[in-house]
Order: C-alpha cells, then structure tokens, then sequence
C-alpha cells in the first residue's frame, strides 16, 4: 500500500467511531420496530456514545458528540439541544464509570449502561412530556430502552474489534 | 465512597477539558439547556436562523443518504416490476369497462359542478401544487414525518395537503426556507376530518403508529360504517380539499380502522398543494 493510501486508511480507522455516530445521526440508522402496537426505537446513538465515552473517550470528543445531538435533532424533528443533552450526560456517565472503576468486564458494562439509559430515557421524557407537551407512549419509551439495553453485548463486541483495529494502527504510527 | 472522592470525580469529569479538547462537559451541557431553550423562539432572527440551519441539515442528510436511497430504491424497483408484472397478467383477463367507468365520472363531476353553483358554493381550496422529493423519511416513534424538498419560498404554508398520487397522506406542519415537514396521516397527532362514503358519515381519522391502519374516532353510536366503505377528507377544517380518498374501512377485532391506500415505505415523490 502506497505511504498515502496508508494514510487515508488509517486516518479512517482512527476517525471510525466519529463516522460511526455521525453516519447513525444524519441518515436516521436508529431502527424503528413496531411490535404488539408498540412502536419503539433501538437507539444506536445512545450504545456509540455510552461505550466510546466509557473506555476510549479520545476518540469520540464532547464537541463531536454535542455536534451528533444537534443533527439527530433536527433529523428527527425533535426540540433542538435533547439529543445534546441526552448524549453529554451519557458521556459524562461513562466517565464517571470510568474514573470510579479499575477492572472493565462485559458485565459490569452492560448494567452500566442500564443505569445509564435509565437516567437518559427518564430525563428524556421529562423534558419532552413536562415542557415541550410532545406525546410520548411511555411503553413504547421503555421498550426501545430495554431492546437497546439488550443488545449492548453485539455493539460491544463489534466495538472492542474496533478499538483493537485502532490500536494496531496507532503503534503502527508510534514505531514508524 | 467518600464525599471528596465524589467532589474530585465530578470536578474531573464535568471542569476537565483532557488531551485534544476545546470543551469541558459542563459548557456544552450549559450550551444544551441554552439551545433547548431557544426553541421557545418561534418568529424572528432565531427562528430564521433555525430554518437556514435544518435546511442545511437536511441537505446535507440527503447528500449523505443518496447511495442507501439508490439500493433502497432499486431493491423496491424489482420488487415493484415483479409485482406489476403479475398484476399485468392478472388484469389483462379481468374486463374493467374503463371507457362505461370514465363516462360515468365525467356525468357525476358535471352534475356536482351544476349542483355547487345551484347552491352558489365557492370552491376556497387551491388546485395548485407542486411536485416534489422526498429528502428523508423518519422513522421515530414520536413523530412519522418525511422532509419534502419545498419550503416558503415555494408559496409552502402551514396544514398544506399532501398527497401521494390520488391519495392524502399528511399536511405540512413544519415550513423551512427550502424544506418542509410534513406530518403523516399515521402519526400519533395527526387528527383529520373525514367522511365515509357511501353513507356520507362524518369522523375523524387518528393516526396510532401504525403504518397500514388508522382509528377512527367521533363515530356516531348507530353507524351503518361497513367493511369496504371508503374514507374521505371532508373539508371540514377549511384547509384540506374533501373528496381525497384516505383509504377503506377494515374491521378488525369488532373495531373498526382505516386501512391506509398508501404503502408509506415507498413514496418517493409527493404533491404538496399551496394557494397563490
């Protein structure tokens, strides 16, 4: 591979979780399913931020993220500043897992990620339901939550295959 | 875990910029809270702004979106062109009369026509319209809309019908400078007024969700509403035109529902009507 297609190559790989969540937001990627009259939505966004902030969160900046809410929003024809609000504090979740722990394992970040779609999802439907009067089916709010919740494990799996990609491309710039 | 501990954690994450960035955590969730706040601006340079920026968004979104558009279309392209096909087949030994049916339509439109001038009716609704793309179409829960690619400065105002070839399928609610949103028939705000024909019954059609069924509320008690009967826009609230066909009656469980003549993955193209 020619020095400048190397590169470009790794410039992609590093910049792959910005891509990521930034192609999720502008195209609308979050799966909307409807099940049992429930209709609900499997909120990709919520898993890049939540799992970038919380183990490599200088691959994904806060100005990034805040940039990914403003777009989601108006995508989504949602109150402007939400999805900023939503993500920083999934960030800022992550961080704070990440400041209190030492041993990172599967387990102990999904629950995480439990609690902190929780606190999201009700902050979420506070604003929206208590100021904004948008109407929201609460089950429908849940069941998205709890679908995203489940499948966190995939998403994590994916993502640490990422990171180790990262990773090699890194130490590959570090030793050249 | 001790209240320091707790102070130095929160002082890290929420004051802390870190290595390559410009922001800490806590000014842009101060920003978030400012920008969800401006949206209590509904007129002046705010909400011109906001207009240019969702128009730019929405540009931008479709730029980006164009090669899934073109493998979603073309994989709805074949399926369309098998199904036509076998509609091709099918209506080639069906004899449909459409020479008896045209004659007919013709007679009862000239005889509305005289009728509405017996009783001096004027007709307020516009039969301008222009065609146009579909930007995006958005699958959230709270709100089934598509972004249609004019906006005021194509005359696009506020509670414009939209329809889909023949048939309604929402009103615009939101008006950009080059965008606008429409808000379609299934979701959970849409209410619109109806009559079903052919007992000319009046109700409202209630989007639930759904994208094949809509309910249908204020019915009277002792309605004669059966399966097959046809739903209509009545006019009722001065801005839509009547006499757009919805969809049919289906009764499901002993309820009755709408059963949308729109298939709402597949439009592509929608007409947007607007009064000079």
């Amino acid at each position: 591979m020619s020095l400048f297609a190397n590169r470009i190559y790794s410039k992609t790989i590093t910049s792959l979780p910005t891509l990521i969540l930034f192609l999720v937001v502008i195209l609308g990627l979050n799966i909307s399913i409807i099940y049992k009259n429930y209709d609900f939505i499997i909120n990709f966004s919520y898993i890049i931020v939540f799992f970038w902030s919380l183990k490599k969160p200088e691959h994904l900046g806060y100005g990034l993220i805040f940039f990914a809410g403003i777009i989601n929003d108006v995508v989504q024809s949602l109150p402007i500043g939400i999805s900023c609000l939503d993500y920083l504090l999934l960030s800022a979740i992550g961080a704070f897992i990440r400041n209190r722990s030492i041993m990172y394992n599967l387990i102990y970040d999904w629950i995480s990620f439990f609690i902190a779609i929780l606190i999201v999802g009700s902050v979420n439907y506070i604003i929206l339901i208590t100021i904004f009067k948008i109407p929201i089916v609460y089950e429908s709010l849940i069941l998205g939550l709890f679908v995203t919740f489940l499948i966190y494990p995939i998403f994590f799996k994916i993502f640490v295959w990422i990171d180790n990609m990262v990773l090699i491309k890194e130490n590959d710039k570090k030793n050249r | 875990m001790g209240r320091d501990d707790l102070v130095i954690s929160a002082r890290s994450i929420f004051l802390n910029k870190g290595n390559r960035r410009k922001f800490s955590l806590f000014t842009l969730i101060i920003l978030s809270i400012i920008v969800l706040s401006l949206e209590y601006f509904k007129t002046g340079p705010i909400n011109q702004f906001r207009s240019v920026t969702k128009d730019a968004v929405f540009k931008t979104s479709y730029i980006i979106s164009l090669p899934f558009l073109t493998l979603k279309n073309t994989y709805y392209g074949v399926s369309d062109l098998l199904k036509i096909h076998e509609e091709n087949k099918q209506l080639k030994i069906i004899d449909l009369n459409m020479d008896e049916l045209k004659f007919q339509n013709q007679f009862l439109k000239e005889e509305n026509r005289r009728l509405n001038a017996l009783i001096e009716e004027k007709n307020l609704f516009s039969n301008n319209y222009h065609l146009t793309k579909i930007l995006l179409d958005q699958n959230s829960p709270y709100l089934r809309s598509i972004l249609i690619n004019k906006g005021f400065k194509h005359e696009i105002k506020i509670g414009s019908a939209v329809k889909n070839g023949s048939y309604f399928i929402g009103k615009v609610v939101g008006v950009n400078y080059l965008t606008s949103r429409v808000l379609l028939i299934n979701d959970l705000n849409s209410k619109i007024p109806v009559i079903i024909e052919p007992n000319g019954i009046s109700a409202i059609v209630a989007g639930n969700g759904s994208k094949f069924n809509g309910d249908i509320e204020y019915l009277p008690e002792k309605n004669q509403v059966e399966e097959g009967h046809i739903v209509y826009t009545s006019g009722a609230d001065g801005i839509i035109s009547p006499g757009i066909p919805i969809g049919k009656i289906t009764i499901i469980d002993s309820k009755k529902f709408v059963k949308f003549f729109v298939d709402f993955d597949q439009i592509k193209y929608v007409k947007v009507y607007f009064k000079k």
